[in-house]
């Protein structure tokens, strides 16, 4: 079993998103990570998912995921090749008492405290799986109220784009 | 130059444009604006069937026997829920075809309105690709893009929903129009590279087998594939999809392969050294236990659909690639090299197979009826320009394994969904598509329950084909199955058929076809050819056979086909056991 990001690009249309997810179950993957958005280009959404898989199954999914009109690229991210980010938003218990504390962890994990109330405080925080996990970990000693996560998002480093190819198609049919 | 006109002109219009002639159908509520232009249509000929089900499989037998795209419409709700076994079918045996569903009004979409269903969610996983149109401008491009996707690549069902309120806006109507298919991009064309790769192995080879699947057939590539078998001098396996596509009189075609596969097939197989593997997908009928599948051969993979290698056999050789242009180019490389295998040694076993256990029955002392003999019968008196339809079952196998085929396609059965119910209406379309074809319907009693209403739809449009009910008054496979693997504990798999409920002749005659029965042997071939001198009416025989006839061979399911029996615990020995 081994982690894969891979980066879909889809045309922006309705019921995109269900037929790859669909697809996805239909294997008995579970998705463990799922971000969909805008791209550049208006016509093209872009998702990018996190499996946990065997190489060949994979493959598999892969194809198929191919075989969908609507999906225009898929590429695989490798981690090291490529920039990958979460978001998490964290509500933290902090009174007038602990608060000074909660935000020197805040400053030492470049995060960012975007709402102040008098028992508790926001904050947000981007970065790999592991800092924020890590983050995660030294907050909870505080009291951890609510905690929404994003999906992972990630793009390839270096000067070269996945989407040029794919707008050129869009380009062509339009 | 455009235009006005509502979105149902816009839809027979545009279904005009793409070549439809046919269309098979009923009408429902929110489908009903579009029957109003096309009333008046004088290309699109609309065959009003008795059931949804009916319509999509006639569109199916439609499209196998032209090779055209099969059109079936139905309305919205349960009109177009009942086209989902039809489309499944479709998707399961790669056949092309565009099924047109009317929905509700696009405000009313997802409000639970009356005859509501989300038709195009249901249908995801099986359809190649399917639209929702609420924009009347959207129709003439979409159905263009439908048909193009149905019938390019490997070929599919594709669905096309429109709103109620789609139909009756007023559009500008244009064609040609743009597709928008940015992600659709098929490959026809096979690297050169495998190609020269392939070749090589095939040189090098001791014992190669080809096998041959559907594929071979939608490519049209069965003149191509004679000519290499000729030319290397390879034995050939057809599956149940391929029947047809290599001629069984052929001294190199081998039979069938699968689970009611020949000896010779299987074996040839089983003790190969390299698959040429074309047009195929390794299905489970056909492998047995994968891991035990063909042990010592290497795998050359040639389809169009690049997810359908490796999936469930490791391809040495993957290809990409319509299996005609795959065919001509490994034609040209072989050529090219010069080479020839010898496999003398080759044609000794699998002769030996083939002699050894040819395909066969036991007939039946009390002088009832055995089912393979109405088969052989069948072959014989109506030949292979005919076309056959199979549904489901012992009746299928029997069809598959005692029809001589020559051609391809003149076998349109359901293989991968295994669909009851197949048969009459795939015979049905396939007479609307050539009508000058003999079409002869091969069913069970039991599949043939499931769609008879539309013998009063062949009555009615003048679609004269000829149904062999092959009656042993039970669920035979089920039977067949209890018989060996549940103790002979027949539950719920009796018919009764046997007790004239319903009694098929009086059933045959109240739809305005003739009716006809044959119980004993002696009255075989005088029934068969009094169906063949009626052309003006459908003709239903109820050949009454004996209930426990079985399908052999047979490897059982999940086991190894090396465990192949010939006849109940008979096993082939083969020579040279390794």
């Amino acid at each position: 079993m081994s982690r894969h990001t891979l980066s879909v690009l889809v045309e922006n249309k309705p019921g995109v998103l269900a037929r790859v997810a669909s697809l996805f179950s239909r294997r008995g993957f579970n998705i463990d990570s799922l971000a969909v958005g805008p791209t550049e280009h208006e016509d093209i959404s872009r998702m990018t998912i996190v499996v946990s898989v065997a190489d060949l199954p994979l493959e598999q999914v892969t194809k198929q995921l191919n075989k969908l009109v609507n999906v225009l690229k898929i590429v695989e991210l490798d981690p090291v090749q490529s920039v990958q980010r979460e978001l998490t938003l964290i509500k933290v218990r902090a009174d007038a008492e602990n608060r000074s504390s909660v935000l020197e962890l805040v400053t030492l994990f470049r995060a960012r405290c975007v709402d102040v109330a008098s028992d508790a405080v926001t904050i947000e925080v981007t970065g790999t799986p592991d800092k924020l996990q890590a983050f995660i970990k030294v907050l909870e000693p505080y009291g951890i109220k609510e905690l929404v996560q994003s999906g992972m998002v990630a793009i390839g480093r270096g000067a070269r784009s996945i989407t040029d190819r794919s707008l050129r198609a869009l380009d062509r049919t339009a | 130059m455009t235009e006005q006109m509502t979105g149902a002109q816009a839809l027979v219009r545009a279904l005009e444009q793409v070549g439809v002639d046919t269309v098979f159908g009923i009408p429902g509520g929110a489908i009903l604006p579009a029957y109003d232009p096309l009333y008046d249509s004088a290309k699109v000929r609309h065959v009003l069937v008795r059931h949804e089900q009916g319509a999509g499989h006639a569109a199916q037998g439609y499209a196998q026997a032209t090779g055209k795209v099969g059109v079936c419409m139905a309305t919205s709700g349960p009109g177009a829920t009942n086209l989902v076994t039809p489309i499944s079918d479709a998707y399961m045996d790669s056949v092309p075809m565009v099924a047109i569903t009317g929905q509700v009004v696009s405000s009313s979409i997802g409000t639970d309105a009356f005859q509501e269903a989300d038709i195009s969610g249901i249908t995801m996983p099986i359809t190649k690709h399917n639209f929702l149109i609420t924009d009347p401008e959207d129709i003439p491009r979409t159905i263009m893009e439908a048909f193009h996707i149905a019938s390019t690549g490997r070929p599919g069902p594709v669905l096309v929903d429109i709103s109620k309120d789609a139909l009756t806006s007023t559009m500008n109507f244009q064609w040609p129009p743009v597709m928008q298919l940015p992600g659709y991009r098929p490959v026809t064309r096979p690297h050169s590279k495998q190609i020269r790769e392939a070749a090589k192995l095939i040189i090098e080879a001791k014992r190669p087998v080809l096998y041959v699947g559907g594929g071979v057939h939608r490519a049209g590539a069965s003149a191509e594939l004679l000519e290499f078998a000729e030319l290397m001098d390879i034995p050939v396996v057809t599956t149940l999809m391929a029947r047809g596509t290599f001629p069984d009189s052929h001294p190199q075609h081998m039979g069938m392969p699968g689970m009611h596969g020949s000896v010779s097939a299987v074996g040839a197989l089983q003790k190969s050294d390299l698959l040429i593997a074309l047009g195929v997908r390794f299905d489970d009928r056909v492998t047995g236990q994968l891991s035990t599948f063909a042990p010592h051969a290497k795998v050359i993979h040639a389809d169009i659909d690049p997810a359908e290698i490796s999936k469930n056999r490791y391809a040495d050789v993957p290809i990409v690639g319509d299996c005609k242009e795959v065919l001509t180019d490994l034609l040209t490389a072989v050529r090219g090299d010069g080479r020839k295998g010898d496999y003398t040694e080759w044609w000794k076993a699998l002769n030996a197979y083939k002699q050894t256990y040819p395909l066969g029955y036991d007939n039946f002392e009390d002088g009832s009826l055995a089912p393979q003999y109405v088969m052989e019968r069948l072959s014989e008196l109506v030949g292979p320009d005919a076309i056959y339809t199979a549904g489901v079952g012992q009746h299928q196998m029997w069809a598959a394994q005692f029809i001589g085929y020559e051609n391809p396609g003149t076998f349109i059965n359901s293989g991968g969904a295994g669909t009851m119910g197949f048969a009459l209406p795939a015979a049905m379309g396939a007479k609307m598509g050539r009508p000058d074809s003999v079409v002869w319907a091969i069913d069970g009693d039991g599949c043939f329950q499931m769609t008879n209403q539309e013998l009063a739809t062949c009555t009615i449009e003048g679609v004269p084909i000829k149904v062999a009910i092959i009656n042993n008054g039970n669920l035979g496979m089920i039977r067949q199955w209890q018989r060996l693997f549940y103790n002979e504990r027949f539950s719920n798999s009796d018919l009764q058929t046997a007790q004239r409920i319903p009694d098929f002749v009086k059933l045959a005659e109240a739809y305005g076809c003739v009716g006809l029965r044959c119980e004993r042997p002696e009255d075989v071939d005088a029934t068969i050819q009094k169906a063949m001198e009626i052309n003006d009416v459908p003709v239903v025989i109820d050949f009454v056979v004996h209930q426990d006839a079985m399908v052999w061979p047979m490897v059982a399911a999940g086991t190894s086909n090396d465990d192949i029996k010939f006849a109940r615990d008979m096993a082939p020995v083969w020579d040279g056991e390794d």
